[in-house]
């Protein structure tokens, strides 16, 4: 069994939460599809996304000191980092040079990434996420299980223990109104003592220096609004050219997350306020490596927008810690392969190549088929699953010679004796009848001529 | 013209009379049919577990099978979708005798070649569609649910033609039913609680068959109705198109 697939029946076994999981991301899809049908042109605008990120990043050395030169140009310091560790360095040295202890963060995929919060905390500064979801999980000490909706699998009751634990609200009381309420009075402190905001970035303008954040709790703007330190940190793959193909983005990103037309807050920052600062860290991690790799860089015109997961129905079934990568679904598959096969391949199980995630991304990357390609490299990099191997080689061997696979057509049906369903069975694990050959195979029949005879008996 | 059947290795094995039922269909609307003995696997099933390498020499005797018919009709849209996706890439010759719009699920066959306006056929059952993700996103039987373009499905046209019939679709229409080839095997845990969810849905309609234009996901299904005694039947799309013929 794959990594995926032995956590996964864990998730399974619990038949109401799975129904219920399945279901709330269901409700996201559908929402998606209402809001995308609305859109004059959706197919068009998939398109010409797809074109425009391919297009920044087949010249991405020049958009990117476009970015920098007209950002420094606004007074936006400026820094770059190969890596996860230097990244981490950065924003620590800017935090420490401010003297900034406290810190409130809004939602970052790249800081999950590169862990930036462990490596904060561990310098002794306090780090707050702002997004509610987000700071639901860093409450629970556990990492999100999905990357919009960080917290979509936690049940309102457990919220409500959690915060009457953690926050001292109201034991046993789970109203969602009243838990948002908790949450904002207790975020609200932190927004007005924070030394310091850090933020992810959406997408970044080259043309003007500018950067843009959304959110919909106006979390990431409390955040930068109060405190006199902004470090936003972005991967290299966030860049668009121009505010046009911002526009292109931005009308598709939120459709297709949440089917919002757009989301509550798109904040462009673009110049710092008079005594503040903002600073903006750039970083690698892999990702130049990924734009060599011809076959899968097309990930790197990823939004984040996790439509690909809401709507593949293995996700839905086996929850966001069923996967070893911090990003589940289509798309984590994808990215958990480019950072490291070895470590991730236990993932590539975790689909039927169904297809519904190529159709709903809104870059057009077909994570399903980058799913099949990894598949097929896998073999290349040692390490295919040994049962699959072995299935697939069986299989080759029975089909290469049809003169032995017709015996072995005539031979099957003795196979239906056999007491194959039972909880031992790895298909049908007592819930899946094992399929029975029949008498006679439609080769043999044919070869009789009863198929051509039944044929005409009938016809006359 | 020449058309040849092709019958997928598991069609082959255990369902003959979907074999059957595409021949009787094709030979009704005055198409003689050919089988060429020999057959085995397209390749599909060991490609999408991500043994491509496995399928080049499959691809070669498909070639040999095929190469002097003008058409190719299977009564399977996944192995149709496979050969047209994949057999372009991976055959060692250039070109090969099912590419270039000459093999085709049984279904886009009728549908767009043959177009009958009527069929003799009759069942006067209550059926609902399952549309298989490869059949509804790679070879475009019907609109997939994903996409923003006007609604059709080329096999609830065809069922249309047949008496007595009434046809309904289920919630979620095109969400995948778990099977997936090596998926099934692989991620059983979560293939099966698929299954169960896509018949429950299926028989939610109301319907007392479940119908498609691929026996590998019928197959799981049936799978699933067997073992948990459900309330419905499955049925290959052909069967039907045939019935009383």
């Amino acid at each position: 069994m794959s990594t995926h697939s032995k956590a996964a029946a864990g998730f399974v076994s619990d038949a109401g939460r799975t129904a219920w999981h399945d279901d709330a991301l269901w409700h996201v899809r559908r929402k998606r599809d209402a809001a995308v049908v609305e859109v004059a042109g959706w197919e068009e605008l998939r398109l010409a996304a797809s074109g425009i990120k391919q297009h920044t990043l087949s010249r991405l050395g020049e958009y990117l000191e476009m970015f920098e030169g007209n950002a420094m140009a606004n007074g936006i310091v400026v820094h770059w980092a190969c890596d996860a560790g230097e990244l981490n360095r950065t924003v620590g040295g800017i935090l420490s040079s401010h003297n900034a202890r406290r810190v409130v963060k809004s939602k970052s995929m790249l800081s999950e990434e590169c862990r930036l919060n462990e490596y904060l905390e561990e310098l002794g500064i306090e780090v707050t996420e702002s997004d509610l979801g987000e700071r639901i999980m860093q409450l629970m000490n556990r990492p999100p299980s999905h990357i919009v909706l960080p917290a979509i699998h936690v049940r309102r009751e457990e919220v409500g223990t959690l915060f009457a634990r953690e926050l001292g609200s109201e034991p046993d009381n789970s109203d969602p109104a009243y838990l948002t309420h908790q949450a904002r009075l207790h975020l609200r402190e932190k927004f007005l003592t924070a030394d310091a905001a850090i933020t992810g970035v959406n997408f970044a303008v080259a043309s003007d220096g500018s950067f843009a954040v959304c959110t919909n709790e106006g979390n990431a703007d409390m955040g930068t609004l109060f405190a006199p330190l902004h470090i936003a940190v972005m991967g290299i793959e966030k860049l668009v050219p121009d505010y046009p193909s911002l526009g292109v983005m931005t009308r598709l990103l939120a459709r297709s997350a949440t089917g919002q037309s757009v989301t509550t807050y798109t904040s462009i920052y673009r110049k710092s306020a008079k005594d503040r600062e903002i600073h903006i860290v750039i970083v690698d991690n892999g990702r130049t490596a990924t734009l060599a790799n011809e076959t899968h860089n097309r990930m790197l015109r990823c939004l984040r927008c996790g439509a690909c997961i809401n709507t593949c129905p293995v996700y839905r079934r086996s929850g966001g810690y069923s996967y070893s990568y911090f990003i589940p679904g289509p798309v984590g598959i994808n990215l958990g392969m480019l950072a490291s096969p070895q470590r991730y391949s236990g993932n590539l199980s975790a689909c039927s190549l169904c297809y519904s995630c190529s159709g709903v991304c809104p870059a057009r990357i077909d994570p399903a088929g980058g799913i099949y390609s990894w598949r097929q490299e896998l073999g290349e990099l040692r390490r295919p699953p040994f049962v699959k191997k072995a299935v697939s080689k069986c299989l080759k061997t029975a089909f290469s010679s049809p003169r032995g696979f017709r015996t072995a057509l005539k031979m099957a049906p003795a196979v239906n004796h056999l007491p194959l369903n039972n909880r031992l069975n790895p298909y049908g694990k007592g819930l899946r009848d094992t399929p029975r050959f029949a008498s006679r195979s439609f080769e043999e029949m044919w070869s009789r001529g009863e198929v051509e005879k039944n044929g005409e008996k009938e016809k006359k | 013209m020449r058309t040849a059947l092709f019958i997928p290795y598991y069609v082959n094995a255990l369902y003959p009379q979907v074999g059957v039922a595409s021949y009787r269909l094709l030979r009704s609307l005055g198409i003689d049919a050919e089988y060429p003995e020999g057959q085995t696997c397209c390749g599909q099933p060991m490609a999408n577990a991500g043994f491509e390498k496995d399928a080049v020499g499959l691809a070669a005797r498909m070639e040999e099978l095929f190469a002097g018919y003008d058409y190719v009709v299977t009564p399977s849209a996944s192995c149709t979708a496979f050969v047209r996706e994949n057999y372009g890439r991976i055959s060692p010759q250039s070109g090969h005798a099912c590419l270039d719009s000459r093999m085709y699920d049984i279904c886009e066959f009728l549908h767009d070649i043959v177009r009958p306006a009527e069929l003799p056929s009759t069942f006067p059952h209550r059926v609902s569609i399952h549309n298989s993700c490869h059949g509804t996103r790679l070879l475009g039987l019907s609109s997939p649910g994903e996409t923003v373009a006007p609604r059709f499905s080329k096999l609830r046209d065809l069922l249309s033609l047949v008496g007595g019939i009434e046809v309904t679709e289920p919630d979620r229409p095109d969400e995948c039913c778990g099977f997936g080839g090596m998926f099934s095997l692989e991620e059983a845990d979560v293939s099966i609680r698929m299954g169960l969810d896509k018949v429950a849905r299926h028989i939610a309609t109301g319907a007392e068959y479940i119908t498609g234009a691929d026996s590998s996901c019928l197959m799981h299904m049936n799978g699933v109705i067997v073992a948990n005694r459900l309330p419905i039947k499955t049925i290959h799309i052909t069967e039907i198109l045939a019935s009383g013929l």
